[in-house]
């Protein structure tokens, strides 16, 4: 037990955690651009799952692991305009559409796998490549930092980055504030000739260029491989934490944090003697239980706070 | 004589058939403020959106400022200085008044929004317009009378020099709807020309200059407000005469039908709207509650009818506590509502007239004399509602959002007094409907009155309270501040000044208002 305890402690703790962390917190930011434009994107999962099988094929194909990460951001896009010209154009439901999404993400990449791997599971077949890692000049010799923050690989970087540039993006410019307008009224914006449509198409392909990120970083950023379904739920996940973070990017950071040390501590509870499926089961209970918590805190301060003004009249009674 | 705007022969038929302008011609002069009244349902709202680009016309030509315009889009019109408010707002409620005015024409400052600069061109402009607003305020902060100023500068920012403001006093209160007023006067010294929907004859004729009269998708007539007066106007909307005052007959009022005692009401901002009201209503008698919106009626209204929970007080409706029940209870009670919004509380727009209609019984044993739904009464029950009703449709199958606001509102009052309520919650009853229809749900509401029910009327529109009152009170901060025995013995002046609470009485606590 003191091992395990040792282990949590430990910087290469932290360091897997902000590991974990990274293809969360893109889906979760790729969530929150969408959500706040006014359109749910349920479909992050397979937007995600689509960009980790084209990262992987690309990158094999063309011995390039550059090549394979614009492969997987463009079919991120892909699939948020599919995702946008159903729910959008052809105004089916959005939450429907994205579940079509997914499906389709997951048997299409099975399938495809199939045919240029030649195997329904892992693509070991195929010789993909991974995203270089950087290692930070200065900081890499500072110790605790060092072994933490330096020697991930560039998307984790690009994650921090992106968190910064959502928030700038969404509450410092015009096309933010366009944004939230669509979002919260679109007969507001439309009144002022916003185009209402084009500001969600925007917002989605947003969403689907984060989700591509999110998903090179599952099969290019450690592992050199596609195993089908490797997205297990992320894109899920990333949306709980949006919610978490009550549709804010700050507080969707700090959820998505959350949610990854939950990820990284099951990793490392898998060497105790615990059946591992009940292992892994743990950051999904956490995410059950984390947004139960959230909702009662909120039912309770309306409570509180219904209380504390009935006081007064206790009081004269 | 100049004209500015000039539109002839418009034709305009909806997808679904209806005829909402038949040949009309409409022009407006430079610098006027231009009246257009009419009927619900009259094609007011239809005329002005294809002004605005919202609708195209079958047929008919606009020409401003001397040119044909093809005004296919907002766009269009917002290039060549056309404006309008909306009868609903279209604001963004969670952003800055200053976000607000300049959404869509953002300044920027390198890739940055120029926060700074919105709000100068905000307050630049307030102060060009006499529309004093707190750019830094957020929309869903301030209220309904700021909205609409808000609404103007949004236009104004545009460059609007004709500005269409469709029935912007409906939601006012009588000071709001004063300082609006003065805020036109000065929009118009400066040289723009205004168009002003509005069913309040009395709004028109301090107002406008001109008035054009529309009726069921006509052209009416044209005069100047000067030479006409409020009954010849509504003599020409309705094509008779409507009886603009109506008298109360007496009362001896019976048992209360309604004991509201010590009702608090906290959101849940922590704020308590709702301060320990009581009162009562006895059968046969109309109670008014006079007050500017925003005082905690709202709030008072949905307690009584099952809508909220009160955090302490108690509620007895025809003698039945109905303390926290839900609505369903209530109305077994006996209470009728007609709710303030009536296209959230009052109906489904989806549905048609007949559906709406049964939407509190359709589980009677009238409605279902055996197992299932016996349609042949339901559309019994239909026909014979909109005719006593005088509901205008096509058919009692029409769904109700294809109606005019005033023919909506009467479905909710064909439903709520067929129901035989022993006592009717009625809040703002007749805003934006028209003066027939006004007068048609005034007379309902004094016939059940005489028949034995009590009514709460909570009202806005000093004129409503005033006149269809045979008590009333006044609510100012989640209070009621005033009460008086006897509705015809109070002036408007005094009211006012209870209402903005400048005055109070003394009332003893527990026995206010019984
Ligand atoms: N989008 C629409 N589709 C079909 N019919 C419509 C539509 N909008 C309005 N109508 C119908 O056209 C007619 C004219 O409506 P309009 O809204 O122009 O009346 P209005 O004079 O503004 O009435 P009010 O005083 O109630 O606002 C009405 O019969 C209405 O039911
Ligand atoms: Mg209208």
């Amino acid at each position: 037990m003191s091992e395990m305890l040792q282990a949590i402690f430990s910087t290469s703790f932290a360091y897997s955690v902000l590991r974990v962390t990274t293809p969360l917190l893109f889906a979760a930011l790729g969530g929150l651009v969408s959500d706040l434009a006014g359109v749910i994107n349920i479909g992050l999962e397979g937007m995600m799952l689509a960009g980790a099988f084209a990262g992987v094929v690309v990158s094999a194909f063309t011995h390039s692991a550059f090549l394979g990460l614009v492969a997987a951001v463009a079919s991120g896009v892909l699939m948020a305009l599919i995702l946008g010209y159903f729910s959008l154009k052809l105004k089916t439901d959005i939450i429907l559409a994205g579940i079509a999404l997914n499906l389709f993400a997951s048997g299409g990449t099975v399938f495809l796998l199939y045919l240029v791997a030649h195997d329904k599971g892992v693509s070991t077949s195929l010789a993909s490549k991974v995203l270089p890692q950087v290692t930070i000049p200065i900081l890499d010799k500072i110790p605790v930092l060092g072994p933490i923050f330096s020697g991930h690989n560039v998307l984790v970087y690009v994650a921090m980055i992106a968190a910064v540039v959502v928030w700038y993006y969404l509450y410092r410019t015009p096309a933010g504030l366009r944004l939230r307008a669509v979002g919260e009224n679109p007969n507001a914006a439309d009144s002022v000739g916003i185009s209402v449509h084009r500001v969600q198409f925007t917002a989605l392909i947003i969403s689907g260029i984060l989700s591509g990120f999110g998903g090179a970083h599952l099969s290019m950023g450690y592992v050199s491989w596609f195993a089908r379904d490797m997205t297990a739920g992320r894109g899920f996940i990333g949306l709980a934490a949006e919610a978490l973070g009550g549709r804010t990017p700050v507080g969707t950071v700090l959820a998505s944090v959350f949610f990854g040390i939950a990820d990284a501590l099951s990793n490392y509870l898998q060497s105790l003697s615990i059946p591992s499926e009940f292992i892994q089961a743990v950051p999904y209970a956490l995410t059950v239980i984390a947004l139960a918590v959230y909702a009662r805190q909120q039912t309770r301060k309306r409570a509180r706070l219904a209380k504390l003004s009935q006081n007064p009249e206790k009081k004269a009674a | 004589m100049d004209v500015l705007l000039e539109m002839k022969g418009i034709e305009k038929i909806y997808p679904n058939g209806v005829v909402a302008n038949q040949g009309v011609d409409f022009s407006v002069a430079p610098g006027e403020i231009h009246a257009l009244v009419g009927e619900n349902g009259a094609g007011k709202t239809t005329l002005m959106k294809i002004l605005f680009g919202l609708e195209q016309p079958e047929g008919g030509t606009i020409t401003y400022k001397g040119k044909p315009l093809h005004i296919a889009s907002p766009h269009v019109a917002i290039a060549n200085g056309i404006g309008m408010v909306h009868q609903h707002f279209m604001l963004v409620p969670s952003l800055s008044i200053a976000e607000n005015v300049v959404l869509g024409l953002e300044p920027k400052r390198g890739l940055s929004f120029d926060w700074k600069t919105a709000v100068s061109q905000t307050e630049e402009l307030a102060a060009r317009y006499n529309l004093p607003v707190n750019p830094t305020a957020r929309v869903q902060d301030i209220p309904v009378g700021m909205r609409q100023k808000v609404e103007i500068l949004k236009a104004l920012m545009r460059g609007a020099e004709l500005l269409v403001l469709d029935e912007p006093t409906a939601v006012l209160t009588p000071q709001e709807t004063t300082e609006l007023f003065a805020a036109l006067k000065k929009l118009k010294s400066q040289g723009h020309t205004i168009i002003f929907i509005s069913h309040k004859l009395r709004e028109v004729k301090e107002i406008s200059d001109r008035v054009t009269v529309m009726r069921a998708g006509r052209l009416i007539g044209v005069t100047d407000t000067a030479t006409a007066t409020e009954r010849d106007i509504s003599r020409m909307m309705v094509g008779r005469d409507v009886v603009l005052h109506v008298d109360k007959p007496p009362t001896t009022p019976g048992d209360a039908v309604l004991r509201v005692e010590g009702v608090r009401y906290v959101a849940d901002t922590g704020k308590e709207v709702v301060k320990g009201v009581s009162f009562e209503v006895r059968a046969g008698e109309v109670l008014g509650i006079a007050g500017v919106e925003g005082n905690g009626q709202r709030e008072l209204v949905e307690i009584l009818t099952g809508l909220r929970k009160p955090s302490a007080g108690r509620v007895i409706a025809a003698g039945k506590n109905v303390t926290g029940k839900d609505c369903r209870a209530v109305r077994q009670a006996g209470v009728g509502h007609i709710p303030e919004d009536r296209m959230t509380h009052g109906v489904a727009g989806l549905g048609t007239i007949e559906e709406n209609l049964i939407a509190d019984r359709y589980d009677s044993k009238a409605l279902n004399p055996r197992f299932l739904l016996s349609l042949k009464s339901v559309s019994e029950l239909g026909k014979k509602l909109v005719k006593e009703f005088d509901i205008r449709t096509q058919s009692p199958k029409t769904p109700v959002k294809m109606l005019s606001g005033g023919n909506i509102q009467k479905v909710v009052v064909a439903r709520e007094f067929s129901a035989n309520p022993k006592l009717i919650v009625a809040n703002q009853p007749t805003r934006g409907v028209d003066v027939g229809a006004t007068e048609f749900i005034h007379k309902k509401l004094l016939e059940n009155c005489a028949e034995g029910a009590g009514v709460l009327l909570i009202s806005a529109d000093l004129n409503e309270v005033m006149s269809l009152s045979h008590r009333l009170a006044v609510m100012y901060g989640g209070e009621i501040v005033a009460v008086f025995p006897n509705a015809d013995e109070v002036t408007e002046e005094e009211l006012g000044l209870y209402m903005l609470g400048v005055k109070r009485m003394k009332l003893a606590a527990g026995s206010e208002a019984s």
